[in-house]
């Protein structure tokens, strides 16, 4: 387990404030966080690249705080990769092992384990100049795991990669973590922490929002930052089918919504967002595809608005102006009937 | 094909510049006759100057870039107060005058100077002597080294030196197996300025060893003695060899392509 313990850093202008997290073994831990806030140094802190002004870091149990960098057993993959430009793939692989002083048997047995976990056996001979994003990423990916770290610190992994390459990089660090390693990964997009992370923290102006569970973190926002961060109430742990010809996502496994989507049949989340919701006095008439009888349960000013839950066979959040909430007098318990429209309705694979 | 008049006047400009250079050496080799270049390529004292000129400023060079590389790294991986006046410090023998870096250097490794004392005990002696040659050649070149090393290990990504260390490679071993290769095509050049430099100074070196005699003071020593017919012939046996050995060098440096990060 790697457990931060109140480190504080002051970095130029920037400051860490008093971050305390765990990281249970075998975990994939997401940071999610908005650039500039400080989310990458706080990963550069756990790596060693620089010295946390107070605080501990303890890695299952033992005190890695003063520890040198190549002491500490922690793999870092920087966003920009970091792949040394005059070293071929092989020699920028094989740089760690030689470091560590293996036998040239035993060095050749591990290049050729990651070079085909990483099916980059047909790139070791390349030069780093020549490899595409997604290339370059699985390279580093193999530098660095080839050491077997303890924890491995993913810097922005996804970000300088396309959309195609992305689902692949996804799957293959999926796959890494499902035989035990244990990951913690930065990002500022809330995609990517749904798709990867077991659990996640939101980090901003240097300080730990809140963390826990995806489902835990994205439903029930502890404050406005991470409400408007992540910005989906109406978010919920589903099962993507099809039927007819149509895509469904079944819900606590009796609730229906119909989706748009090409992805294939499997687990995953549905995300409505709360402004796409339409409040109605009785069913509607529409094109729209979902349509819940339900009563509201309470309503509460936002920041633009109100914001109305309505108890259905699920919670929904429906965002309305202040005029709507009044001319359709929302009280409490009164029975309406909500409507999406299946093209409103998001779904992430996980 | 037509030019603007910007174009023009930029093209006449950039003749006039080459022109300036090319011109002098030029005039140079043609008032050259044969029979005085004969004469002198067999001269004993010209050939023995060459060899002394090429093989102080080539140890020098080595010598000092040697000892300058970790300081070269240090002023571009480092901020430390009074950076810019070390920077200034560096570059000081480029803006004085070589005759007065000349008398500097006398004053300070001269017979009765503590150091030049210090070297009597093993016998040795700076005035006069290959060692002061080179002690002025290095004072007047140095800067073009480690000014050139230093923008070359500026110019490594810090980012590359990180991963080696989460790697689990030493400071060491990180600076020999990363940084240096890749600062390597500036050093190669910092060390092809230096010794180019060194090869073709005059005023440090006449005034701390006029004996023996390198090049540039053998030609100065000719056309004193015998006039300009004389100092010719020497000067274009030296910028010759002086151009080979730029050109040779300078290739040397560009086999070595580093696809940057």
């Amino acid at each position: 387990m790697l457990e931060l313990k109140n480190i504080s850093k002051k970095y130029k202008q920037f400051s860490l404030k008093e971050i305390n997290l765990r990281v249970e073994n075998g975990d994939y831990f997401v940071l999610l966080g908005n650039s500039g806030s400080g989310k990458s140094l706080l990963l550069e802190l756990i790596a060693g690249l620089i010295q946390p002004k107070e605080g501990e870091i303890y890695l299952n149990g033992d005190n890695l705080t003063k520890k040198p960098i190549q002491k500490r057993q922690i793999g870092l993959v920087f966003q920009d990769f970091a792949l040394f430009p005059h070293k071929t793939v092989q020699e920028n692989i094989l740089y760690a092992l030689n470091v560590s002083g293996e036998g040239n048997a035993e060095k050749k047995a591990k290049l050729n384990d990651i070079a085909v976990r990483m099916n980059i056996q047909h790139l070791l001979n390349r030069m780093p100049g020549t490899l595409s994003g997604g290339e370059s990423q699985r390279v580093a990916l193999a530098r660095t795991l080839v050491k077997k770290p303890k924890v491995l610190l993913l810097d922005e992994p996804l970000s300088s990669l396309d959309v195609q390459l992305r689902s692949g990089l996804r799957a293959l660090l999926k796959e890494i973590n499902k035989k035990g390693q244990t990951i913690i990964h930065v990002t500022h997009d809330y995609d990517e922490a749904i798709a990867l992370g077991k659990k996640v923290a939101v980090i901003d102006d240097g300080k730990i929002i809140q963390s826990g569970t995806i489902q835990s973190v994205f439903k029930n926002p502890e404050s406005e930052f991470v409400a408007n961060f992540v910005g989906m109430k109406n978010f919920f742990k589903s099962i993507l089918y099809q039927n007819k010809e149509r895509t469904f996502a079944k819900v606590n496994g009796e609730t229906e919504i119909c989706l748009l989507s090409d992805d294939e049949e499997g687990e995953g989340y549905v995300m409505i967002r709360d402004e796409d919701i339409l409040i109605y006095d009785k069913r509607p008439e529409s094109s729209a595809m979902n349509n819940f009888e339900g009563i509201v349960k309470e309503a509460i000013p936002a920041r633009l608005g109100m914001e109305v839950a309505i108890q259905a066979s699920l919670l929904f959040f429906v965002l309305i102006t202040h005029e709507s909430y009044e001319r359709m007098e929302l009280e409490q318990g009164k029975k309406v009937w909500i409507s999406f429209k299946a093209s409103a309705v998001r779904f992430l694979k996980t | 094909m037509k030019y603007s008049l910007f174009q023009n006047i930029t093209i006449l400009f950039s003749g006039l510049i080459v022109l300036f250079i090319i011109a002098p050496l030029f005039s140079m080799f043609i008032q050259t006759g044969k029979s005085e270049f004969l004469e002198i390529i067999v001269d004993e004292d010209v050939l023995n100057s060459i060899w002394l000129t090429l093989s102080t400023a080539f140890m020098t060079t080595i010598i000092f870039a040697f000892f300058s590389i970790p300081f070269a790294y240090l002023m571009a991986r480092n901020d430390f107060p009074f950076k810019g006046v070390l920077q200034g410090i560096i570059d000081l023998p480029v803006v004085i005058p070589h005759s007065a870096a000349g008398i500097a250097l006398l004053g300070f490794v001269s017979r009765d100077s503590a150091l030049g004392k210090f070297a009597n005990l093993f016998g040795l002696d700076f005035i006069g002597s290959s060692l002061g040659i080179g002690i002025a050649m290095a004072f007047v070149s140095l800067p073009f080294f480690v000014n050139a090393a230093r923008d070359g290990f500026y110019n490594v990504p810090r980012r590359l030196e990180q991963a080696a260390y989460t790697l689990g490679a030493s400071p060491f071993r990180t600076f020999i197996t990363i940084s240096l290769p890749l600062a390597w095509r500036n050093i190669l050049s910092g060390f092809i300025m230096m010794f180019a430099r060194g090869m073709s100074e005059f005023g440090a070196v006449v005034i701390v060893a006029y004996h023996p005699m390198i090049t540039p003071v053998l030609i100065y020593e000719y056309f004193g003695a015998f006039g300009l017919k004389y100092a010719r012939p020497v000067s274009v046996i030296f910028v010759t060899i002086s151009l080979l050995v730029f050109i040779i060098l300078r290739s040397l440096s560009k086999d070595r392509d580093i696809v940057r990060a």
